[in-house]
């Protein structure tokens, strides 16, 4: 088991590194002028020179995205022409529109992005696997046929239109709650869990959709199995078949698609942020974009490929731990 | 009453009736084989005893009583209290038929709670104790242990420890020894026949093997079509059968023990030398020698009998043979042929050796091309002919044909390229006894005829010896006896040959039992 962390811990620094590699020469070896780009249309000449400076533009490119990984690591100190400004680890850079340091600005975002994130996972998960269990469990009976019904519905409406019409619903014609308005959990952890209900819901009724479609499928594969025959001719419960022995095997692709989703939440939840007004990555890297803030824009791609790579690390991990035949191969 | 209590029993899956106004009894305690070819219907009996149709679409009539259990009216409740409590099954794959995600221990555990209430404390007891009742060593240890880190033979023990976890009245073993080694299968057998004298539980024996059968029961009922053509003792059946059927099941069954007739021109020029060949497979610590040395001769016109249980190396050797695998050491030499085209092979398994999306003749042709032949078709058809197939057959498709005959096209295919020796590898363990006669009939013919040079990989000793001029015997990579067929069954010298022979199933009840105690002793010594 130690060795298969081990390999997995180095897979994904590995993955890591290469996403690092591409995210830098996209953005950084891009044809045009990199410094105007990075600066922005309004820069005068001499801006566009001093960021040139800055991006060390005279250096070959291995050098100075090997500056850029040192900046990671171990910081880095800037020029701005006048002064020295120093960029502590982990270092990626600073923001071109308000001199502020891109990790400080991440940070700053990030607890809403990740509340989003996590509150939605959770109950997506509990709805969708939910949902699929019973689904399977009652093949080919009215239950199931509503159910698939919904749950098609569910995947073919956008985020914005499940958003908006609760929001109308609920806290316009119910008034049951008010319009969501962010809180940060250190401030109030009632009224952050209370503003983020509908965000999360909304994220949860359409994720759920697929969640429920693939948990559907895969329990219909584990449940003609030959051990699941085996407990029923034992005269086992269908409760503990279904919740024991399927189940058991039907999660292992839940598991690997939950990973990919929950991780491109961090950078690639735009739409609810805009809408329920959360100021999160998504929001950020978004408008750093229409700026062309370009540091801004790598260091967030960035996070979000280390959160993407962190979340499929830990599901090999947990996948590994349901089923030890994993780590033997 | 009786223990089983089968009139007019009627399966039938949409159109097809499985089992058609089948009847029968089992008395308390006794032990009935139910033996058929794929498609007798016999399996679907078996899960008919424990009411396993219900729900799945199956229409079932007639009335089927276990222990005094209408298995067809009772109600859920009453029907899962008889699986498992009144009536356990073992089923054919050892490996499958337990969940991967638990130790063997919690499984039978957890079958026991449902029946007996007890704790869970007291469950993983009993599961301890009748894992150590059928004799898996270290018993408290190995029940923490999942399906995956036993042996296909101890994974068959664990079932076996399910079912006798509630003390049922019967046993219901489906094929529980079709996926095992023969060594394994007696042991299994064995097994079951010491159980069965401990517990007095009935046993029904669900087995396309008769001498599987006449070694584990008192009476055998013998299924075509889904009817009972015939039942008696295992010494009235196998011994003098009344219907025709089972005599032409009977004369298709291999036996270890009956001689093939010498042949006077057997032993012609050597065409194929191997010498000291080795294959290893994996890297570093983990790497193994599948092949460990092994040099042989192959001459025309005869058949070399390569036998050996799984793992033994047999397959491996068969492919460096055709050249199919590279040998990590020691060399094939041909004499006087091109190589490529002078060793053919014919796989085991005819459905997924023959690409399902191209037309049987165009698969035959494959190898005509291959040699650069420009008009195919005409000798595409001499093969099928030659093979017993329609030549009319060319644009078929293989699922359109039954194994046997898939076999048959998988031997043309193997004949197209004018081979001076086939490799057969296990060419007949996919197909029903009367099948495998016919395909070795056809191999034999196609010998005689062609001055073809065979070499036949099998796990089954009692086809190796009705097919095969001379024989080795594989173990874990070796050779450990090479002789005429004679020499090999008649006067085994190596301990692993007498082993093999001895577990091999016997269709005689007196044979049989002589076996058993053979087998006891040789497990003593």
């Amino acid at each position: 088991m130690t060795g298969f962390l081990l390999r997995r811990a180095l897979g994904a620094a590995v993955t890591l590194l290469a996403i690092s590699v591409i995210i830098y020469v996209v953005f950084y070896a891009a044809p045009g002028n990199v410094a105007q780009i990075s600066c922005g249309p309004r820069c005068s000449p001499a801006q566009v020179q001093q960021v040139a400076d800055q991006l060390r533009l005279d250096d070959p490119l291995y050098l100075r995205y090997w500056h850029f990984l040192q900046g990671i690591f171990v910081g880095q100190d800037f020029s701005t022409g006048t002064a020295l400004q120093h960029c502590d680890a982990p270092c990626l850079g600073f923001s071109y529109q308000t001199d502020q340091q891109v990790t400080q600005l991440i940070l700053t975002k990030l607890p809403a992005t990740a509340s989003l994130a996590l509150g939605a996972m959770v109950l997506w998960l509990i709805l969708g696997v939910g949902t699929g269990v019973l689904s399977a469990w009652r093949r080919g009976r009215p239950t199931e046929r509503i159910l698939t019904g919904i749950t098609l519905a569910g995947t073919a409406t956008p985020v914005f239109v499940i958003g908006l019409v609760l929001m109308i619903v609920v806290c316009g014609q119910l008034q049951w709650l008010p319009f969501p308005q962010y809180v940060p959990f250190s401030d109030d952890p009632e009224q952050w869990a209370w503003n983020l209900l509908l965000p999360w819901l909304s994220l949860a009724l359409i994720e759920a959709a697929k969640y429920a479609r693939l948990t559907r499928a895969s329990m219909l594969e584990t449940l003609a199995e030959d051990h699941v025959r085996t407990f029923r001719a034992y005269g086992v419960g269908e409760r503990s078949i279904i919740g024991r022995h399927a189940l058991r095997g039907a999660v292992a692709p839940v598991i690997a698609l939950n990973a990919n989703d929950f991780g491109s939440m961090f950078g690639g939840a735009v739409l609810s942020e805009t809408l329920f007004g959360i100021p999160g990555l998504g929001r950020e890297l978004v408008h750093a974009v229409n700026v062309v803030d370009l540091p801004v824009v790598v260091g967030m791609v960035l996070v979000t490929g280390f959160f993407v790579v962190l979340a499929n690390a830990v599901a090999d991990v947990l996948y590994a731990v349901a089923d030890r035949r994993v780590v033997l191969s | 009453m009786s223990l089983v209590e089968v009139d007019g029993l009627t399966v039938e899956f949409g159109d097809l009736r499985a089992v058609d106004t089948l009847s029968f009894r089992l008395e308390e305690g006794a032990a009935l084989g139910v033996v058929g070819e794929s498609g007798s219907g016999k399996s679907t009996v078996a899960s008919a005893l424990l009411g396993l149709h219900r729900g799945t679409g199956a229409r079932v009539t007639g009335s089927v009583r276990v222990a005094g259990t209408d298995v067809q009216e009772a109600d859920d409740d009453a029907l899962r209290r008889l699986r498992g409590g009144t009536a356990a099954m073992v089923f054919q794959d050892p490996l499958s038929s337990l969940d991967p995600y638990y130790a063997v221990g919690d499984q039978i555990a957890e079958v026991y709670r449902v029946h007996s209430g007890a704790s869970r404390r007291a469950a993983r007891a009993r599961a301890v104790d009748v894992l150590d009742r059928v004799g898996i060593p270290d018993a408290a240890r190995r029940a923490r242990s999942r399906p995956h880190e036993f042996s296909g033979g101890m994974r068959q023990r664990a079932l076996i420890a399910m079912a006798l976890a509630c003390e049922p009245a019967l046993l219901v073993a489906d094929e529980p020894t079709t996926a095992l080694d023969v060594t394994v299968q007696a042991q299994i057998l064995d097994l079951l026949h010491s159980l069965r004298q401990e517990t007095g539980m009935g046993l029904l024996l669900v087995t396309h093997d008769v001498g599987v059968a006449a070694e584990s029961v008192d009476d055998v009922l013998v299924m075509r079509h889904g009817r009972a053509v015939e039942r008696g003792t295992v010494a009235d059946v196998l011994g003098a059968p009344s219907a025709a059927y089972t005599k032409e099941l009977l004369g298709a069954v291999p036996r270890v023990d009956a001689a093939r007739p010498v042949r006077a021109d057997a032993a012609g020029d050597v065409l194929l030398e191997a010498t000291d060949l080795r294959r290893e497979f994996g890297r570093g610590k983990r790497a193994f020698a599948a092949v460990d040395g092994v040099s042989l001769t192959v001459r025309s016109g005869e058949t070399l009998g390569i036998v050996g249980e799984s793992g033994s190396g047999k397959t491996t050797l068969g492919r460096m043979l055709v050249g199919l695998l590279e040998p990590t050491g020691g060399q094939v030499l041909l004499s006087g042929t091109r190589a490529d085209a002078g060793v053919q092979i014919v796989f085991q398994d005819p459905v997924s050796s023959l690409n399902p999306r191209r037309s049987v003749g165009e698969s035959v042709a494959d190898p005509l091309r291959a040699r650069g032949d420009k008009e195919v078709r005409g000798r595409v058809e001499e093969l099928l002919e030659r093979v017993g197939l329609d030549p009319a057959h060319y644009g078929r498709y293989p699922h359109e044909f039954s194994g046997g005959q898939r076999q048959r096209v998988g031997i043309a295919r193997a004949l197209a390229a004018e081979p001076r020796i086939i490799v057969c590898d296990e060419p007949v363990s996919a197909l029903d006894v009367t099948t495998q006669a016919q395909v070795t009939g056809l191999l034999r013919e196609l010998q005689d005829e062609l001055g073809l040079a065979l070499v036949f990989i099998a796990h089954d000793l009692a086809v190796v010896r009705q097919v095969s001029d001379r024989v080795a015997v594989m173990r874990k990579g070796r050779v450990v006896e090479y002789g005429t067929v004679d020499e090999v069954y008649g006067a085994p010298q190596d301990p692993y040959t007498r082993q093999l022979l001895a577990a091999v199933p016997a269709l005689d009840p007196g044979v049989a039992a002589r076996r058993r105690s053979a087998r006891r002793e040789l497990a003593a010594a």
